[in-house]
């Protein structure tokens, strides 16, 4: 199967300090991962890579086999750990954003979603609350058709029907040759939506498996054994 | 179909248990229709792959047929779906069996109490 997501030997310094220390992993299409670890075990800093947001110190991240850039751009979309839209646009602007920027946006979707969310269109991003915003953007990036979602922290602090809300509206429009890689620490909540889980810790991957392969071979959930493994 | 995951086991191994019980218990009909995959999945929220792999595995005990582009369909099998409900029975009552010995019962003792539970259940519904 081709590799959505490709890390070799990838490592980024901020510093002294190692965020990520010799990565390699490999996510192949058609899968829902999950990318587990503690605060700040490099989550955010390879979902960054990936992004080219940064770039690596050493190592090589590969998107279907390009580098980070213009071209991988196309390929990815990507959810940021906050919302980050301009405040002064309405819901009808970031669509043709969106429109304008990628090509494989598709705008009857998203307005589709937002109309179901109860969102005028006309509403700006500076009067929606802080869920909606989260809301919007996630609507924004799935209603893309692209080969790679990274999703980072899309249920961090939404409240349990959000919650809901965001896993349903992930599993509905992701592509089916694609690969979503959602970041998060709350495991219990996704556990059932992923395929396979990578946990990460101190910025080395210390297993990559299927959710339903450790299940099998350790009788708990990856949520028990995420709680053994990193116990503090 | 309601759906309910323990944390211990396989999610695949618990959806293939769901959807077996389903056509065991006459939920699901011979001859059915099944919901696609993807809707299937979202109603129990579990991955869609997750899912697939339930569906091939009760396809493989003959529980459900793929029709060539136009889904799954329940076996109208009545042989086929009595083996399941024998199965899930058995289970059932092994189950009991391991828990009554655990209480320390025999097992004279527990056909006695599944009698006076039985009698009880027919007084009740009597009075």
């Amino acid at each position: 199967m081709e590799a959505c997501l490709e890390c070799r030997a990838l490592t980024k310094r901020y510093g002294a300090k190692k965020a990520l220390d010799g990565v390699n992993l490999t996510v192949v299409s058609g899968r829902v991962v999950g990318l587990l670890g503690p605060n700040g075990s490099g989550k955010t800093t390879l979902i960054k890579l990936a992004n080219g947001l940064l770039t690596p110190t050493s190592g090589e991240i590969l998107i279907c086999g390009l580098t980070p850039g213009v071209e991988s751009k196309a390929l990815v979309s990507y959810l940021p750990d906050r919302p980050c839209l301009p405040e002064w646009m309405s819901g009808e602007g970031l669509m043709d954003y969106w429109a304008d920027f990628f090509a494989d946006f598709d705008r009857n979707k998203a307005a589709d979603m937002m109309a179901r969310l109860g969102l005028r269109e006309e509403q700006r991003v500076s009067q929606m609350s802080k869920g909606m915003k989260e809301k919007v953007q996630l609507i924004l990036v799935m209603s893309r058709r692209a080969k790679l979602y990274l999703l980072d922290e899309p249920i961090g602090g939404v409240d349990p029907a959000t919650r809901d809300y965001i896993l349903d509206t992930i599993i509905r429009n992701y592509a089916e040759d694609a690969s979503v890689v959602i970041s998060t620490h709350l495991i219990a909540d996704v556990e059932n939506v992923l395929d396979d889980v990578i946990f990460l810790r101190e910025g080395q991957v210390t297993m990559q498996a299927s959710v339903d392969d450790i299940r099998e071979q350790y009788g708990k959930s990856v949520d028990a054994l995420f709680r053994e493994v990193f116990k503090c | 179909m309601q759906w309910h995951f323990d944390n211990e086991l396989p999610i695949y191994t618990q959806l293939v248990g769901h959807i077996k019980r389903a056509i065991a218990t006459g939920e699901l009909r011979p001859g059915e229709k099944m919901t696609p995959v993807r809707e299937l999945s979202l109603e129990a929220g579990v991955n869609p792959n997750t899912m697939q792999r339930a569906l091939q595995q009760l396809e493989r005990e003959g529980l459900v047929y793929p029709q060539r582009g136009n889904g799954r369909y329940v076996t109208e099998d009545v042989d086929v779906i009595d083996g399941a409900r024998k199965t899930l029975a058995a289970g059932h009552v092994r189950r009991y069996r391991e828990a009554m010995r655990a209480l320390g019962y025999s097992e004279e003792e527990m056909s006695g109490l599944l009698r006076e539970s039985r009698e009880e259940e027919n007084d009740g519904s009597m009075s």
